[in-house]
């Protein structure tokens, strides 16, 4: 087994710094896809939910269309599984074992590491908008007042709501054990998922409840989606995901370890 | 030759513990130099320090004549890492992971001859975890050079490997040297070293105890049993108690000859070579005694081994 001499003449230098961050993009895109636990997660949990209470009077939405109060919530779950529970756990155990430390000695830098992650995220997150959104209208779903600057409200509630959500990923992800990222980040998301207002409305917790519970992060983004449905711009809801934003990337950014 | 690596009085702490105290190396451009020493004796905190992942030290470190912290920047793009544990996630496979890696550099090598040599082109669809020890040590390695760095830190390169991957491992190592790279590699072995370093540094309890080309080592520090040694030295087995006075009067004038431990000898001569040889062996015929492991000057195996061993105290630390 002989290769000529010259094959490993050294070449050094890193990809351009565009091609770095859609690289590392692509690969966590595809590690997503071939990661049933995360489908499970993202895609599957979230639309069965939708499809489940939208038809079966499990809980007392009150009056109205089921779906119009389920589809914005849903979304704001799908979101929330993605941006936060997904990526914690992903991210946990990329520390636990070493594959951050290692990309720490490539020429994919730090903030490209976050911009890839991100990418990926948004990504995923077009493909949830779009396949539960084609699932709440097949059940009925007429968001009544569908207009652009409701859209772009919206859009700018989920992006500023994964800003929030992946601030308290990467902060639980790199200050826990991988273990207890993975159990935290699925306890938060039950949590969530059942007190931030997604499928049960926050006003069947009681007033002081529920004035509590609409400063989550997962109610302000479900109830800003609701809101943009309907046409309503909800600033409120987007001040509230701007505060949990800043805080959590700033506390990440603090006590984040990278090994 | 210019230092690659050079460590001037480095000391890392981990809260009380010292990890490394006082260490001083360099490492040639161009060649192979292997950090050996026995576990907990500093080398991976030495060797992660030059990788930049250790901020908090005392002592002078210089990569490629840059400081691998505040010049961490560039060095990632001109040196290739391989970690001595994890590094790879686990869902990924070989393919995936490689493909990811090489994209990530300016001119990096072809995968297919790459994964070939190393014989991890055939892993196909199985995630990286799913991967025996030695298969994951190679992806690990190819990871490694893959993007034509100048200079490779290698962590127990072959730790767990089975005798072919390990051949393989130690191609490819020879390889790099060939094309210019500068290898800098820890090893528990003494063998390993001697088979493809140019320069070795033995290290222990966090600073380097010896250093020097293999038939430099063998040659300054005495053997196993006190017994002694020259760079034309003979070793042999045979069964114990041979009457040495009877195989002195064989041998040429000046010889000595012991027996350490038992059934260990050494011979030496004034001349020695091929004359001192040639009589050994005929008064072992004469006398029907079998001999066994015979070396001539730079000790193998086994017996480089016990030198390391001596180096760096028999107890484990």
């Amino acid at each position: 087994m002989t290769v000529a001499t010259g094959t490993f003449a050294p070449a050094p230098g890193g990809a351009p710094a565009r091609r770095l961050v859609l690289r590392h993009a692509r690969f966590e895109l595809v590690q997503l896809v071939r990661n049933g636990e995360q489908l499970l997660l993202t895609v599957i949990i979230p639309t069965l939910l939708l499809v489940l209470f939208s038809r079966v009077d499990v809980v007392d939405l009150g009056t109205g269309s089921r779906v119009a109060f389920l589809a914005p919530g849903i979304l704001a779950l799908a979101i929330m599984s993605t941006a936060f529970t997904a990526q914690a756990i992903a991210t946990g155990f990329e520390r636990r074992y070493g594959v951050l430390k290692r990309l720490g000695s490539t020429p994919l830098p730090r903030w490209g590491l976050l911009a890839g992650k991100s990418l990926a995220v948004l990504v995923v997150e077009c493909g949830q908008v779009v396949l539960l959104g084609l699932f709440a209208v097949l059940l009925g779903w007429r968001p009544s007042a569908a207009n652009w600057s409701g859209a772009l409200f919206a859009a700018a509630v989920i992006l500023v709501g994964t800003a929030a959500f992946s601030g308290l990923a990467l902060l639980m992800a790199g200050t826990l054990r991988a273990e207890a990222t993975l159990a935290g980040a699925n306890l938060v998301y039950l949590l969530l998922l059942l007190g931030g207002g997604i499928v049960i409305p926050v006003d069947k917790f009681g007033t002081g409840m529920s004035s509590a519970l609409q400063w989550l992060p997962s109610t302000a983004l479900s109830d800003g989606l609701r809101a943009a449905a309907s046409g309503d711009l909800r600033w409120a809801s987007l001040a509230i995901l701007a505060a949990w934003a800043g805080a959590a990337l700033a506390a990440a950014a603090r006590w984040f370890r990278w090994e | 030759m210019t230092a690659a690596l050079d460590i001037v009085d480095l000391g890392v702490r981990y809260g009380a513990v010292e990890a490394v105290a006082g260490l001083t190396m360099s490492a040639a451009a161009g060649a192979v130099t292997a950090v050996l020493g026995p576990n907990g004796a500093g080398k991976t905190t030495t060797i992660e320090t030059a990788e930049g992942y250790r901020r908090r030290f005392t002592g002078q470190v210089r990569v490629l004549g840059r400081d691998p912290v505040a010049d961490h920047a560039e060095l990632r793009q001109r040196v290739g890492v391989m970690l001595q544990a994890g590094g790879v996630p686990g869902a990924a496979t070989a393919d995936q992971v490689l493909t990811y890696t090489a994209g990530l550099y300016a001119h990096p090598l072809d995968l297919g001859p790459l994964a070939e040599r190393l014989g991890i082109d055939r892993l196909g669809r199985t995630p990286f975890r799913r991967l025996s020890g030695g298969e994951q040590q190679r992806v690990k390695l190819a990871l490694a050079v893959v993007g034509r760095p100048e200079l490779v830190f290698l962590d127990e390169p072959t730790a767990g490997l089975d005798p072919q991957a390990r051949l393989a491992t130690w191609e490819l190592i020879r390889a790099l040297r060939t094309d210019g790279v500068t290898v800098i590699l820890t090893s528990h072995l003494m063998l390993e070293a001697t088979e493809l370093a140019d320069h070795v540094v033995i290290v222990d309890h966090g600073r380097c105890v010896a250093a020097g080309s293999p038939a430099e080592l063998v040659a300054a520090h005495s053997l196993v049993g006190g017994s002694g040694g020259t760079a034309r030295s003979i070793r042999f087995s045979a069964p114990p108690g041979l009457d040495l006075a009877a195989l002195l009067a064989a041998l040429p004038a000046g010889a000595a000859a012991s027996e350490s431990p038992a059934g260990s000898y050494l011979v030496d001569g004034p001349q020695g070579g091929p004359a001192l040889l040639a009589a050994l062996t005929g008064w072992c015929a004469d006398h029907g005694v079998d001999i066994a492991g015979l070396s001539v000057g730079v000790p193998a195996g086994y017996e480089l081994e016990q030198l390391l061993l001596d180096l760096t105290g028999r107890a484990p630390s």
